[in-house]
């Protein structure tokens, strides 16, 4: 089991024909992601790597019956084309472009209420069934398939090193996902953590913060008053100076709060095992998770 | 992005909001030729930096004659003002805005700002303007309102009341407010700022609001469809090696530490500068090469980072992934053939190519001490660290 995605996640990808989205979507193929559809604006008709082309996702999405999308389009142009992929009724919407205004996903993010889709990012490296499917553009060699870990997390390198580490103990993942770097996001920790007490093949998570806003807080209030299973902490921050957005453009400590004590001190709170090094985070995590990995 | 006081001040008087009459001065010559023209006194000179707290450091002073004004504005004009925002280190003041004063009756608050987590566009106002907000808030919670703009409405006049007659505004003066409030609103969405500040928002003996000051900051990520907005940056307030680093697409943050480190990706700079504390040294830097970084960005990030003279040891910590470990390694040899490196450089990397990557710097004739993992190279720092002591 997993959440989210899994093997029969059909995958579209908006603005396949470009660069970026070109050379992942070749990726995601090659991880064995089931990719049926493309779509660029203009170029329907065309096939890229075998996959064909639609100028618009709902036809896309008729024509192949793809019900995750994966969005490369410049930020200039995102937030139209997640509003599009919400339209046209796509469940998951994954979304890695990064520096979309902040008053565009505000808009996005209102509009989504009440709606069928789910979004995850803007700003993320993606979600990873490993074994099953990718969509994002993290490494897939690093994962390891089969649990009965979740990771979910604000970053993308630093969830890498999170799930190299994992593996490097023989400490498999069921689903690993990046919810995204910037203030304004649709799929939150909280909706992860719901979605991983709920799936049976996970027995614990991995949670992956950073300073900025308050996302960690309110996570930790749910897993206090609504998780049975272990999660293991880390959050990322700790010297970073106030008032600096710390390359993320959510990441940033403004009028004392979003601080990394905060943080770990919520986490501390709420149950949950903090991580302090992140050079030992596999190491914990072995112990913690020990009844679940042989 | 932030702007000055004055700039601001000039956005608000284009939209209506009512601000006192000033005018900005890069020399002294200027401050005499505005302080002829003033019409009556007290006059206001205040300094012009991006940052708060100016009055706290003897950045804003009161002038009662024509000679007071010259004489303030000589003392604050190229001074190095510290505040409580600037750090200890304080910025040089190199323009003032000399404006005319008004009279208080009363000081309030007011101010929009993005709520991340309602996703929308929150206004704020206090009766206890005029003073730190964060100290208000925290001390007295109740003396701030809260109105919570949906984007996708927009500003509805019902907003703008229940601001008011919960902020306890005289009667003469709502329909003023409310106005102003508006006018704040389609600046603040218009131009994608991501805060509008005034403090104080006054009310004079003649029950008229003024914008006294005025903060506001612009989404960077929105910057790109603004460019008039773009036009008011002060690359005079940038730190320099943050500018040159901008220029090679480097995020680069500077910091007071002595041990310099480069990583790919924000989250795993952040938690590599927390390792560096933690193996008993500081960082000196923020620096994420990002995720499509080539080797030359590489080699010029290995220059920012020594052109820092505090920095006493680098760590690069790379997590390959899109970024080939083949492709870091060769930046970080040709950084070394073209810049010298005169301190020690611990290389920890993983990920996509490791091995050719490792191939590369061990070939290379270079002395860089390679770490297996985090924690490796956190003792490896630590040593190195404790050796300088």
């Amino acid at each position: 089991m997993s959440i989210f995605i899994g093997k029969n996640t059909k995958l579209l990808v908006q603005g396949i024909t470009g660069r970026e989205g070109q050379f992942h979507t070749k990726q995601c193929m090659d991880y064995g992601t089931q990719v049926v559809a493309g779509v660029t604006p203009g170029k329907g008709g065309q096939e890229m790597d075998r996959v064909p082309v639609f100028n618009t996702v709902l036809e896309a999405r008729r024509q192949t019956g793809a019900n995750c999308s994966m969005i490369f389009v410049p930020p200039a142009f995102a937030a139209d084309a997640i509003l599009e992929a919400i339209d046209a009724e796509i469940e998951l919407i994954v979304t890695i472009t990064e520096g979309i205004p902040i008053l565009d996903m505000m808009r996005v993010k209102q509009y989504m209420v009440g709606k069928k889709s789910r979004l995850l990012g803007p700003n993320c490296p993606g979600i990873i069934t490993p074994g099953e499917s990718k969509v994002g553009i993290m490494p897939g060699a690093i994962h390891k398939a089969g649990g009965p870990i979740g990771v979910v997390s604000r970053s993308g390198t630093l969830t890498y090193e999170v799930v190299h580490q994992l593996s490097m103990q023989g400490i498999g993942q069921t689903t690993c996902i990046g919810i995204g770097g910037d203030p304004v996001n649709g799929t939150d920790f909280i909706d992860c953590l719901k979605a991983f007490e709920a799936d049976p093949e996970t027995k614990g998570v991995v949670l992956v913060g950073e300073i900025g806003g308050s996302a960690e807080e309110e996570a930790c209030q749910f897993i206090k008053n609504e998780m049975s299973k272990a999660v293991v902490g880390f959050v990322a921050g700790l010297t970073a100076p106030p008032g600096r957005r710390m390359g993320h453009a959510g990441a940033i400590i403004s009028g004392g709060s979003g601080t990394a004590e905060a943080k770990i001190e919520a986490m501390q709170a709420g149950g949950v095992h903090v991580c302090k090094n992140l050079g030992l985070l596999g190491e914990l995590c072995r112990e913690v998770f020990a009844e679940f990995v042989n | 992005m932030k702007i000055h006081e004055y700039q601001a001040k000039e956005l608000l008087r284009l939209n209506k909001v009512p601000v006192p009459l000033g005018f900005v001065a890069h020399s002294l010559a200027e401050v005499r030729e505005i302080a002829a023209k003033v019409v009556s006194f007290p006059v206001v000179v205040k300094a012009q930096i991006h940052a708060g707290g100016r009055g706290k450091g003897g950045g804003v002073k009161l002038a009662h004659s024509v000679e007071e004004v010259a004489a303030r504005a000589e003392k604050i004009l190229g001074m190095n003002l510290v505040t409580p925002q600037t750090g200890p280190a304080g910025k040089k003041v190199k323009k003032l805005l000399i404006e005319q004063g008004v009279s208080i009756k009363h000081e309030y608050y007011l101010s929009l700002v993005h709520d991340r987590a309602s996703a929308g566009i929150v206004i704020m106002a206090s009766v206890a303007g005029g003073m730190d907000i964060e100290k208000v808030a925290a001390e007295t919670p109740e003396k701030i309102i809260k109105v919570n703009v949906n984007p996708l409405l927009g500003i509805q006049s019902y907003h703008c009341r229940n601001a008011a007659f919960l902020l306890g505004l005289p009667v003469e003066a709502i329909r003023q407010f409310n106005q102003i409030i508006n006018s704040l609103y389609q600046l603040f969405t218009e131009k994608d700022c991501s805060q509008i500040e005034i403090n104080p928002l006054v009310l004079t003996d003649s029950d008229q609001l003024y914008a006294l000051d005025a903060k506001i900051n612009f989404d960077e990520s929105a910057l790109f469809r603004h460019k008039e907005i773009l036009e008011l940056h002060d690359p005079e307030e940038d730190d320099p090696l943050e500018a040159e680093a901008a220029r090679f697409n480097l995020n680069y943050i500077k910091l007071d530490g002595n041990v310099g480190n480069m990583v790919n990706g924000a989250g795993l700079a952040m938690a590599t500068m927390d390792i560096i504390k933690m193996a008993g040294a500081e960082p000196a830097n923020f620096l994420d090469v990002g995720g499509g970084a080539n080797a030359e960005m590489v080699e010029n990030g290995f220059r920012i980072i020594l052109k820092d003279t505090n920095v006493k040891a680098i760590l690069v910590n790379i997590f390959g992934g899109i970024l080939r470990c083949d492709v870091l390694a060769q930046g970080i040899v040709q950084a070394a053939k073209n810049s010298h490196i005169d301190v020690p450089v611990v290389v920890r990397m993983e990920g996509t190519n490791v091995e050719q990557g490792r191939k590369i710097l061990a070939d290379s004739g270079l002395e860089l001490i390679t770490a297996v993992d985090l924690q490796d190279a956190a003792q490896k720092i630590g040593s190195i660290v404790g050796g300088l002591k």
